[in-house]
């Protein structure tokens, strides 16, 4: 297996004496495309909140490139190649949609760049290249108007085109196609396959089981804020702890 | 032109200012309540510095408004601890805190207050005005305007996304009291004296006021919010004036401009909570730009 961009080992986190991540690894090659699933309150968001940075674990070590990145601070994982995008959508309301891809640009600008006017150059090369990333992606660019009126599966795909205008290396996702429509579903999964050809590796959280397949090689299974299933996704669907985690036998107990 | 016009510009012209200080801070979701102790900081610190120092007024608002620059920096850092309405509560007591200085000291003048010897005239404040203006339309055009207005939206995000928002605080209480402290410094100035009561709390709130209902979305907000509440009530002058009420009646209706200023400031948070210029607003008053390649 190809060298892993990202690692994890041993994380654990308990919120308030609840344990919601237990022991957690997970190793990701370079240019994967990795989808990570399990029931409700697995603990899925709560482990790309640890990748992120929007939390620090309780225990455990989070490697990007062979290197511990664990303690560097959210706004510093972005400049190093992990951008994100939210299970409920976070865009700025009050910004339009270039001015929020635009933000996904910040962690990329130089000490200059952050003081150039870009906002009074309708012609910036930040404006154009946003509005590029939104093209590709089948958006209007809608230059001025401000995201909050537009519909949930725009704001969800805008998110997206935010994410990736920091140009990362790791692009995780949290449930991409909740609330998107067959047709959307697959245009996504074209994007994306666009995106790991270009060589962003992909962590994607998903309840939407053919998406996963069409989509990612290899899956991780969590349950009870464990790993209960780590390989090709293919051998998912037979895999007992599997059936069991979403057939529910071990709810309630410390089960699979 | 009259002298009313210009006492009227002036006034407009400093409040602007002001009013550009508490939006630099409000922009990025912090609301300031404690503009009247910027303000005199930069009006004493102006006064001071032309009375003992015998600096000539060029340096001296310069020296004052980098000392509200460096109040708004050291006080940032408890100040940025509290969130929300404690927030407005720090900045307020902060405010407290510099009219209670001001007032027990002999130096300061205490209640009685201090006279300048130097004076300056539209000639001086109307172009810095301009400056602040200009000045505020550019920070908000650049990628820190634009972090600014991510941090007020939504702060973790802004973070994800690589903004330093504490830097980003921290130096919007700096710039937001160094302008504060400026529009102190050319009030001293021009009117000629500085007196405490005139930095009360009611000033904090009126400022604050001028922002929000202006809109903090856009640079456009203070500049129309200041112009609109320095012009109302001469607006509900000369039209008593114009009327040909009588005496009484126009000093009554002068009376009754807090009232009437209640009147409209309710009815803004009703009508436009967001304030009077929203980037809706200006969308649909712009022509269109340029649109991209329409869906699919
Ligand atoms: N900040 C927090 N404070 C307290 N509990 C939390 C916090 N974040 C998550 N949890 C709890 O941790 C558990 C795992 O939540 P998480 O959001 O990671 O699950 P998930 O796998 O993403 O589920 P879903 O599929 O519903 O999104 C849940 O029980 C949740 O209530
Ligand atoms: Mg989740």
């Amino acid at each position: 297996m190809a060298e892993p961009v990202l690692a994890l080992g041993g994380i654990c986190k308990s919120f308030g004496g609840v344990e919601v991540l237990r022991d957690v690894a997970l190793s990701v090659p370079r240019g994967a495309r990795h989808a990570l699933i399990g029931p409700n309150g697995a603990g899925k968001t709560t482990l790309f909140n640890v990748i992120s940075g929007v939390i620090a674990p309780d225990a455990g070590r989070v490697m990007l490139d062979g290197r511990d990145i664990t303690a560097v601070p959210a706004r510093r994982r972005i400049r190093l190649g992990i951008a994100r995008s939210f299970q409920n959508i976070r865009l700025m309301p009050h910004l339009s949609v270039v001015e929020n891809v635009m933000l996904g640009q910040h962690a990329r600008a130089s000490l200059a760049g952050l003081f150039a006017p870009v906002g009074l150059m309708p012609r910036s090369r930040a404006r154009e290249e946003a509005m590029a990333v939104l093209e590709a992606f089948g958006l209007d660019p809608h230059p001025g108007q401000v995201v909050s009126n537009l519909p949930y599966g725009v704001r969800k795909k805008i998110e997206i085109v935010r994410a990736l205008a920091a140009r990362p290396r790791v692009l995780m996702l949290d449930e991409p196609a909740a609330g998107l429509n067959t047709a959307e579903t697959a245009a996504l999964r074209d994007f994306l396959m666009g995106v790991s050809e270009a060589g962003v590796t992909l962590i994607v959280v998903e309840h939407d089981m053919p998406f996963v397949h069409s989509l990612c090689g290899h899956v991780t299974v969590m349950n009870f804020g464990r790993v209960i299933y780590d390989g090709p996704a293919a051998g998912v669907r037979e895999d007992p702890a599997v059936l069991e985690a979403y057939l529910g036998h071990g709810r309630g107990g410390d089960a699979a | 032109m009259s002298g009313y016009l210009t006492g009227v510009l002036a006034l407009l012209a400093i409040n602007v200012i002001f009013a550009y200080g508490i939006f630099i801070t409000a922009a990025a979701g912090q609301l300031n309540l404690g503009g009247a102790g910027f303000q005199a900081i930069g009006a004493y610190g102006c006064a001071l510095l032309g009375l003992e120092a015998g600096l000539p007024p060029g340096p001296a608002i310069a020296l004052a408004a980098l000392l509200g620059g460096a109040v708004g920096f050291l006080i940032s850092f408890p100040v940025l601890r509290t969130r929300g309405v404690y927030m407005v509560l720090a900045t307020f007591a902060f405010a407290e805190v510099v009219a209670g200085v001001i007032l027990n000291s002999e130096r300061l003048g205490g209640s009685m207050g201090l006279i300048l010897q130097d004076y300056v005239d539209i000639g001086i404040i109307l172009p810095v005005a301009g400056g602040v203006v200009l000045f505020a339309f550019y920070l908000m055009s650049t990628r820190v305007g634009l972090a600014m207005r991510a941090i007020h939206d939504d702060e973790a995000v802004a973070e994800l996304m690589g903004v330093h928002t504490r830097a980003v605080q921290v130096g919007c209480f700096a710039l937001g009291g160094a302008l504060a402290a400026l529009s102190g410094a050319l009030y001293a100035l021009y009117y000629g004296f500085v007196e405490a009561q005139v930095f009360g709390p009611l000033l904090s709130i009126f400022v604050l006021l001028y922002v929000l209902i202006g809109g903090t979305q856009t640079a456009w907000g203070p500049l129309v919010g200041a112009a609109f509440f320095t012009l109302l009530p001469e607006g509900l002058r000369s039209l008593a004036a114009a009327l040909g009420v009588e005496p009484e009646l126009g000093r009554a209706i002068e009376e009754s401009r807090f009232l009437i200023f209640g009147v409209i400031i309710v009815a803004m948070m009703i009508l436009r909570p967001q304030g009077i210029v929203t980037r809706d607003l200006l969308e649909r008053m712009l022509p269109r730009r340029r649109r991209g390649a329409g869906h699919g």
